[in-house]
This record gives structure tokens, sequence and C-alpha cells, in this order.
């Protein structure tokens, strides 16, 4: 369509764009600045936030170590996890599946992950809990057994909560593969392995990319599955960030905290977006 | 490799099925089911504390869809129109709301807004006329605007990614017949970009009524849904809260439902008219 930019067309443009550019301003852009500016401050003696330039906070990083090993560790082994349990889920649902039920299936991975995350971290909280799973083990013989508040019940946890963010991307790439190359393969006498992992592997892996980093950066900034099913014990980056604003109320270093987690969402987004965009042209994401 | 994905789907649902379950136990046993009773549901349904948390929830989940859902729909159309340039910059700043982890997006807007509202409280008292000058503070509206952040994004994607999947000649048609741009919106491009503006609305609304950590930061000393069942939670688990978590549930899954439902309708609608 041939446009023509007028004075008028454009004030239209920018009219219908105002809302949501004060929005993204007031409430991204800015509150980021603010966050930037508090993390080169100090504490205020009666907590919150005072003046300063200092590089303190930063240096202070080491101090919260414990939460950023949890965080950076059991972050990407959960979602591997996802992975290998959401591989074979989402491989089905595109290529085995009976067409007419496919979109019932599918529809039932995405619903958990719409529905509440602290719903469905308390179900679990509920079944690992002493008067649950322990409780029936008892039962039948096995007492003290211990299941809530340890790192496999975290990880636990996370496969609950990213599996669906893990299954929906890769089921997307999948579902657009051309069969007719898989059939191919099988022509020429490729055994169905040689034909998984020299097509299927390889067409797949910007929704493997995709789903990996999602969900790796939204575990990054995981608060309640630690909370509930650590207990405390075993301790994430968004687990000391809520200690150090509405508890201790040190701002500025929970603001370093804050914007040091940025740039690792950022560095790690960027990467696999790359390499996502390369293994083959989309940069489409199905979250619904 | 069947067997397999029955055992994720088992999984992915049993966990909430024994909640549901046991939000009917008569009993206060988290293993032992002994026999059927609503009382549960009785005893939630008249807490005073909680039927507020819900009525705010509610409040808060329905504005900010509503402005996402209006404003998200205006810069979907208005990204059309930009130049590339700023369309990037709109679309990494979109990116940016969805992919940013809550509870760096709580606490953002807590530090700005304190911050914020430091400077202007004092600001407008010098300027009032009256003795109560107003007074702007963390609550109901910081929520809503928090909120509001991911929902437009939301909104603006969704409705893009219908934009561009129109045809552009029943449009270039409706002008050629002398149709005004507002007429051809109306008639034309508003009714088949509808149903995803209601399924982003609805998104939104889940979104929001689920939303635990960005409140937890911005809501000041307001309650929502979330914000109450997480402190009974950590009070101690009771079969009260299976009854909560229940509603919480039923709600979630048919506004999702009835979004998968509209999007569905889109995606069957578009496959035959090709």
């Amino acid at each position: 369509m041939a446009q023509i930019k007028t004075a008028k067309a454009r004030w239209v443009t920018w009219g219908l764009m105002a809302p949501a550019a004060l929005w993204l301003f007031v409430f991204l852009v800015l509150p980021f600045v603010a966050m930037v500016i508090f993390a080169f401050g100090e504490r205020a003696p009666e907590g919150g936030y005072q003046a300063a330039f200092t590089f303190a906070q930063f240096a202070n990083l080491p101090s919260r170590a414990a939460a950023f090993t949890n965080t950076l560790v059991l972050a990407p082994a959960g979602a591997a996890l996802c992975l290998l349990v959401g591989y074979p889920v989402a491989y089905y649902l595109a290529l085995k599946s009976n067409p007419s039920h496919r979109m019932i299936l599918v529809s039932l991975v995405i619903i958990p992950f719409w529905t509440s995350l602290l719903v469905r971290t308390y179900a679990w909280m509920f079944l690992l809990g002493g008067r649950g799973i322990p409780h029936v083990l008892e039962l039948i013989g096995f007492a003290d057994v211990r299941l809530i508040n340890t790192p496999a019940a975290v990880l636990l946890g996370i496969v609950y909560g990213y599996l669906p963010l893990m299954i929906m991307p890769i089921y997307v790439s999948l579902e657009k593969l051309d069969r007719r190359l898989l059939e191919a393969s099988s022509d020429l006498g490729a055994r169905p392995l040689a034909t998984f992992l020299r097509i299927t592997l390889p067409l797949s892996l910007p929704g493997v990319m995709t789903g990996a980093s999602l969900v790796t950066v939204l575990l990054l900034g995981e608060y309640l599955i630690p909370q509930l099913l650590g207990g405390g014990k075993v301790y994430f980056i968004g687990n000391a960030l809520v200690d150090l604003f509405l508890q201790s109320r040190n701002w500025p270093l929970g603001s370093a905290i804050a914007v040091t987690l940025v740039l690792v969402v950022v560095v790690i987004m960027t990467l696999s977006m790359r390499v996502a965009w390369r293994a083959a042209g989309t940069r489409q994401v199905d979250l619904v | 490799m069947r067997a397999f994905v029955t055992a994720v789907y088992l999984f992915l649902y049993a966990p909430i099925a024994v909640v549901v379950l046991f939000s009917f136990n008569a009993g206060r046993s988290a293993s032992e089911f002994t026999g059927l009773s609503l009382a549960w549901y009785g005893k939630a349904l008249s807490n005073r504390f909680l039927i507020e948390a819900l009525q705010n929830s509610l409040f808060i989940a329905l504005t900010s869809a509503a402005l996402a859902a209006v404003f998200g729909t205006m810069a979907a159309i208005g990204m059309e129109r930009l130049s590339a340039r700023s369309r990037m910059v709109f679309d990494g700043l979109f990116a940016a709301a969805i992919v940013v982890p809550g509870v760096v997006i709580g606490i953002a807007t807590l530090v700005a807004l304190v911050e914020l509202f430091g400077l202007m409280n004092p600001f407008i008292a010098s300027l009032w006329p009256g003795d109560n000058p107003p007074q702007f503070g963390l609550g109901y509206e910081t929520i809503i605007a928090a909120h509001g952040l991911f929902s437009l994004a939301l909104v603006a994607m969704i409705v893009k990614a219908r934009i561009a999947s129109l045809s552009r000649d029943i449009v270039e048609a409706s002008s050629d017949l002398y149709a005004t741009p507002l007429t051809t919106f109306r008639r034309i491009v508003l009714p088949q970009i509808a149903p995803s503006i209601l399924a982003g609305f609805l998104l939104s609304f889940t979104f929001s009524f689920d939303d635990f950590i960005i409140a937890f930061f911005v809501a000041g000393t307001h309650t929502t849904l979330p914000i109450y069942v997480f402190a009974s939670i950590r009070r101690g688990v009771t079969p009260e809260i299976n009854a909560i978590a229940t509603i919480v549930l039923v709600v979630s899954i048919f506004v999702i439902v009835l979004a998968r439902i509209l999007m569905r309708e889109r995606n069957t609608k578009q496959a035959g008219s090709e």
C-alpha cells in the first residue's frame, strides 16, 4: 500500500502510539534508569536509598554468592530437565499424534502455563509436605522420608512449572518441519535414528534454543518455587532480592543484584536468539 | 513414547487434581480422604479478608486487562505505520516487558515509584490550597500499572501478528470504494482483529489475576488474592487453602480455555480462506 506521509497521518500514528509509549517510558524505561542509579548509591541508615556514587554495592555482590551459585546451577539444570522431558512430548504432538486430537492435546499442555504458578507450586508443597506423600510412605513402611525443602523438590517444581514453556516452541518448530524431508531420508535408506539426528533434531534447534533460553531466563528470576519447595534452604537470586527489598531494606545492594541479573538475562537471550535465528530463519515465538 | 507422553500429562494434571479432590475432603488430612464435604468452601467464602482480596484481584485484573486491550491494540495498529527504526525500538521494549523476570519488574517499579512519589507529594502539597493534599502511594493503581506493562506488550504482540496476516486487498477495496479510513477500520479491520483483541484481554486478565511476585513488591499495604494465598501458605498448609486454590484454578482455566477457543477460531478461519 503506497503511503503518503502527510502531517495528519503522522499525528494519527503518534496518537495511536502515545499511550503505549508513555506506559513503556514511565513503567519500564524510567524504573530501569532508577534501578541503575540506585545500584550506585548507598543504603540510608534507616533503610532505603541515599544518593552517592560508589561501586561498593557491586563489590559487595559476593556476599550473596550462594544465591548466585544456586540460581546459576539450578536454573540451567532445570531448563535441561525440562528439555529432556519436553522434547519427546513436543515430538509426539507434532509428528506422531492423531491430527484430530492434536489441538486438544496442545491446549492441555498450554493451560497449566496460564494458570497460577503459586497454586501449582502449592500443589507440590501439599503433596511433598509431611502429611502428603511422606505420610503415605510411612504407612507402607518407609518412615522419615524427607522430600520437601530439598534441591530435588525445587528441581521438581521447576520442571512442573516450566515444562509447558519448553514444549511449545519445540512443538512449533517441529510442526513446521517439511515431512517430505523425513520421507526422502528414509527412502534413501537412513534408519529412523539417523533421520532424527540428521534432519529432525537440527531443524527443531530454533525451538529448542527458544524454549531453553526462555525457561532459563524466567528461572533466573524465580522466587516462588525455591521459597515454597526449598523452604529458605535452597536460596535463589529472587529470594535474595525479596529479602533485600522487603525485609532488610538494603535497596542499593538489591538494585545492584537486579542490574547484574538483567545483564545475565540480556547476554543469555542475545546469544541464544542469535543461534536460534541462524539455525533457521524464524523469529516467531508461540506462547499462546 | 506414547506411554511417556501419557505419563507427562499425568504429571501435569495429577497434583492439581489432588488439590481439587482434597478441597472436598471432610477431614484435615492430606493423605486420607475421609468423606465429601463443602465445609472448606464455606469457611473460605465466609472469610472477610479473603473476599476482599478476591475483589481486589478481580478489579485489578479487569482494569489492567481493559487498559492493555485498548492501548495494546492502538499500538499494534500504530506500529504498522511507523518507520522501520521506530518499530524496532517498540518491538524491543515490548519484548523486554515480556521477558524481563517479574521480580526485576517489581523491584524497578517499586524503586522508581517510591522516589517519584517522594518528589511529587511535597510538591503537590506546597501547591495545594486546602488542608488535605492528595498523597500518592503504592496501591491498586501501581499494581494496575505494573501488570498493564506486561499485558500491553502481550496484546500488542498478539494483535500485531493478526494484522500482519490480514489480507491487504480487502482494505484497499474498501478505500477504493470511497470508505473513509475510519469506516474501513470499523467495518473491515476491527471485525477481523476482534477475536485477537479479546484473546489478548483474557490472557492479560489471567496473567494479572495469577501474578504474585510483581504485586508483592508494588502493592504497599494492599492485598491481592495471590498475596493472601501466599501469606496463608506460610502460616501453614490448611484444607481451606485447597478450596481457595481450586477457585483460582477454575477461574483461570475457564478464561484461558475461552482465549484458546477464540484464537483457534481465528486459525481455522484463516486456514479455510487460504
